[in-house]
């Protein structure tokens, strides 16, 4: 029985269900240190003093430090023009900015001396938002940025003739709103730099790539430091930044000669973890009677926040490569502007510049549907790339070249899952009873850029290489070990990466096990984010699995005296085809592959040994077709997701049950951007959504349920045809919500409604629209 | 401040005799003194619900509980729920449902859906989620903690103690 496919539970879960999971805060031992941060007040401010002493002299504190005791150090890696040090140094540029650190005994005498700090600021003119960092005027946020403006990245094409000759042309402005990943666990971290060899614990998603950067940041060998993510709960893209404490706690760690730890509090988090989307996005369409789109024009302007991130900035390139979703559109101009404002920088949130795509092209649609008077489904399917033509280049970039897809397979499953044509029924029939709540139906065919990647993509953002590392062992007993860089937080790779080799070794699933996290375990590794691992671990696994099966079967065949094409291996047994008699166990091949005697001429000991380093040979594209249906309370604009439908091809699915929960959760998070989720700022840039109270992560009963299926568009890309799926609810989900509660308000002629689709927008949409007729 | 007071509670079926400063969190307590590191904390504001266990068999956050306050009761933690290695249905539920996948609002999820089965053992998807409002998961997306809870309700023998 192929385990590849197969719904297995994970082998992750015994002990987290039982509590014996160890996540960074459970491992800080007695008499570690805690330091805290003295957060700026304002937004935009030069810091004119400080006065410390007063802190330093409490019970408990071991030191107060400033920027100035960073001074032999340089910035946090960055895009230079925008780069952040390590603690504000002279001006701060967001509120929430870290002003000073605070190391203490224990956290009750951190949190006083934080208090005691006092600083003097010479409060400056905050920009909240684009519109103000971009006008006539503004002052820098950056001196060396006197625009705001990072790059700056016009349409490369002019199709101003093509949109202008359109029979038909609209243009829409959307905000794809700000928001926190928010994962349950708060960026944690453990600093033990007591002996020459540092050690950090910390609740990542890439401890290799902080090993290369924090070693260099730091002036010591790589030797010597040694980075661990144990348990991590949860990331959504908002553990790979280069957060400063990262970079602190081991200074202090050295200087004082204590372990330090850091753990943010959640309001603490909300402001100091990277945010994510943050786009504003105008877009033109041209598009003819029976519904072609023929020309689009979008413009993205990233807010970047008051620092640049080197993930951030890359954000809208991936928005603009995906612009055209699943259509064929035969003329296509995109660019992008990055823009500094005083608000906490921007960076990866699940699905990273696609979920911007997709909601910007899906709303497009739809107005080209309302436009025309069409059905939006008849007008996706006239525009969809056809299913022959794949491979697809689109024409964002050269770099986008679509690797498989059957759109209109899957909007018809779609379509026949939700059973549209009585939906659309009930929907007229609600239209004529005014007392009734509206109906509201949205579609979102939508298609996302997933599998990072083809060797140099991730190397544009920072990382050593793009590819996954795989080691994979067999011990003398039979069992197998695989080492990997990919770095799980959730999505169960030690149970899929265990199913693959088990499937290609016949070695029993549950004598398999696998290592990750850790760098003095796993030698170098990239890390978990952009839906990458079985595109490239996955197919590590694979790889490797297969080339230590032949050479297992060298081993068997000599000891069996059987040619090795002639040996299959079933649960844990070598054995001659058409005679099972003639068999022997992995254990035995495994212990001999370390006795020279044993071994076939030109074989060394030790040989059971693989270690890959998988590439993604392209980029995957993951698509699908999602329904949402939502009711509308005229009366008090309250939006309730009654059914939502869900039709996935992410190619070839390793555990269903893993993959689902990815999705769902994805949706989960899309739903949430949609109705109920965003980062707010005041008007002197001040944080609103500053504790879980405000900025509202949804509970239970705020998710509806699922109803979910499956086409399969195997990638080419890759030996195991999958595409990866992390993401996708996160990139789908959106625009469904949205172009429902349009839907529902269309016959008041409301054209489009920004997110979050609170009551209170809603209701004012709704009043607004009445009062003009 | 600093000065301490005596509490004695039951923590899993033990008894445990304690030093305490009446400002210290349960949750607190529980974490760095007895090392039961089990339940987590997730915010500052009550909100998440990460921190969820039983007082006297009462879902509750000890995150908004003094140790002090929980003297005398019967506090189960999610240490507490399996018998050696045979977990409850509810964390069984959990396993085979996929109802939790980084692990870190699970501890919580499973004390507060251990609560409600007690008290209701036959819940509809609608009265598990109203239940279960006061925790949060960022991962799952509450469907297949619905389901895990149902599971666990099916497979329960009527009148076992959880």
């Amino acid at each position: 029985m192929s385990l590849v496919g197969a719904r297995v539970v994970r082998k992750e879960d015994p002990a987290l269900l039982t509590g014996k999971g160890r996540f960074t805060e459970d491992l800080a031992a007695t008499g570690t240190a805690v330091m805290r941060y003295v957060l700026s007040p304002h937004a935009h401010a030069r810091i004119v003093s400080f006065a410390t002493d007063a802190a330093a002299a409490m019970p408990g504190v071991i030191a107060v430090h400033t920027a100035g005791d960073f001074g032999d150090y340089p910035d946090l890696p960055g895009p230079e023009p925008a780069a952040r040090p390590v603690l504000a140094r002279g001006r701060v540029r967001f509120h929430g900015e870290p002003v000073a650190v605070i190391l203490a005994r224990d956290a009750a005498a951190a949190a006083d001396a934080v208090d005691a700090v006092e600083v003097t600021y010479e409060v400056l003119p905050a920009h909240v938002t684009i519109e103000q960092s971009l006008a006539e005027g503004a002052m820098p946020i950056h001196d060396a940025l006197p625009a705001n403006t990072l790059m700056d990245a016009p349409p490369a094409d002019d199709i101003d003739e093509e949109l202008a000759t359109a029979p038909h042309r609209a243009r829409l402005s959307l905000v794809n709103n700000r928001c926190s990943p928010a994962p349950i666990e708060n960026m944690s971290v453990i600093a033990d730099w007591t002996s020459d060899d540092l050690v950090v614990h910390a609740s990542i998603q890439a401890p290799h790539h902080l090993r290369n950067y924090l070693t260099t940041w730091l002036g010591i060998p790589q030797t010597r430091c040694r980075i661990v993510a144990p348990d991590v709960g949860g990331g959504f893209g908002s553990k790979i930044q280069w957060y400063p404490e990262l970079f602190i706690a081991p200074l202090l760690s050295r200087w004082h000669g204590v372990r330090v730890q850091s753990m943010l509090t959640r309001s603490e988090a909300l402001a100091l973890m990277a945010h994510g989307r943050a786009q504003h996005h105008d877009v033109e369409v041209g598009f003819e009677d029976d519904g072609n789109i023929t020309a689009l024009k979008l413009l993205v302007q990233q807010d970047l926040g008051g620092y640049a991130d080197v993930t951030g900035a890359g954000l809208p390139v991936l928005t603009t490569w995906m612009a055209a979703g699943c259509y064929q559109i035969p003329h296509v101009a995109t660019g992008f502007r990055h823009v500094l404002t005083n608000t906490s920088p921007v960076s990866s949130y699940r699905g990273a510049g696609r979920p911007e795509a997709s909601y910007t092209i899906e709303r497009v649609v739809d107005l080209v549907a309302d436009r025309t008077g069409l059905d939006p489904a008849e007008v996706r399917l006239r525009n969809f790339i056809p299913t022959d033509a794949f491979p697809y280049q689109q024409n964002t970039n050269e770099a986008v070249i679509y690797d498989s897809g059957d759109f209109p397979k899957a909007l018809r499953t779609l379509l026949k899952l939700m059973d549209y044509e009585k939906l659309r029924s009930e929907q007229q029939t609600r239209r004529d009873d005014p007392t009734a709540p509206l109906l509201g139906i949205g579609l979102s065919c939508w298609l996302e850029i997933a599998g990072f990647g083809p060797n140099g993509s991730l190397e544009a953002f920072g990382h050593i290489g793009s590819w996954e590392s795989i080691n994979l062992r067999v011990l003398p007993d039979g069992t197998a070990m695989i080492a990997t860089g990919s770095s799980p937080h959730g999505q169960g790779h030690e149970t899929v990466l265990s199913q693959i080799a088990a499937d290609v070794l016949g070695i029993p699933y549950d004598n398999i096990i696998v290592r990750h996290g850790d760098t003095a375990t796993v030698q170098q590794g990239t890390g978990t984010f952009g839906s990458r691992s079985i595109s490239t671990a996955g197919v590590g696994v694979q790889s490797a699995a297969t080339s230590m099966l032949a050479r297992a079967k060298a081993i068997a065949g000599h000891l069996l005296e059987a040619s090795p094409d002639d040996l299959e291996v079933v649960d844990g047994v070598f054995a001659v085809r058409g005679s099972p008699d003639t068999n022997i166990s992995w254990a035995h091949v495994a212990t001999a592959s370390f006795q020279p005697l044993e071994l076939p001429e030109g074989m060394t000991p030790g040989s059971l040994e693989e270690q890959v380093f998988q590439e993604s040979p392209n980029f995957t594209y993951p698509s699908g077709a999602y329904s949402c249906v939502v009711e509308v309370d005229p009366q008090t604009g309250a939006v309730t997701v009654r059914d939502y439908f869900a039709v996935d091809d992410c190619g070839t699915v390793i555990n269903p049950m893993i993959a689902e929960g990815q999705v769902q959760g994805g949706i989960a998070q899309g739903i949430a951007q949609a109705l109920y989720e965003e980062v707010r700022y005041d008007e002197d840039g001040r944080l609103l959504t500053a504790t879980l109270e405000d900025y509202l992560v949804p509970t239970a009963p705020d998710i509806p349920q699922l109803t979910t299926a499956r086409v399969n568009t195997p990638t080419p890309n890759n030996s195991l045809g999958a595409k990866g799926i992390g993401e996708s609810g996160a990139v789908g989900a959106p625009p469904a919500v949205v172009n429902a509660v349009i839907d529902a308000l269309s016959h008041l002629g409301i054209e489009h409604v920004d997110m979050p689709l609170t009551p209170e927008r809603i209701w004012s949409v709704m009043r607004k629209a009445e009062a003009t007729g | 401040m600093t000065s301490t007071q005596r509490i004695g509670l039951t923590v899993n079926g033990a008894p445990v005799e304690a030093e305490v400063e009446p400002r210290t969190l349960l949750v607190q307590f529980l974490r760095e003194q007895l090392q039961l590191t089990g339940t987590h904390v997730g915010c500052d504001t009550s909100n998440c619900g990460a921190c969820t266990l039983l007082i006297d068999g009462e879902p509750v956050k000890s995150c908004t509980v003094l140790a002090v306050q929980a003297a005398g009761g019967e506090v189960t933690t999610v240490e507490g729920l399996a018998n050696g290695s045979e977990m409850t249905p509810v964390q069984e539920g959990f396993r085979q449902e996929h109802g939790l996948q980084c692990g870190f609002c699970t501890p919580g999820m499973l004390m507060c859906s251990s609560a409600l089965l007690a008290e209701r053992p036959d819940p509809t998807p609608d009265e598990i989620r109203d239940y279960l409002d006061g925790c949060m998961c960022r991962c799952t997306g509450y469907q297949m903690i619905v389901e895990a809870v149902s599971w666990a309700a099916a497979h329960s023998t009527t009148g076992d103690e959880q």
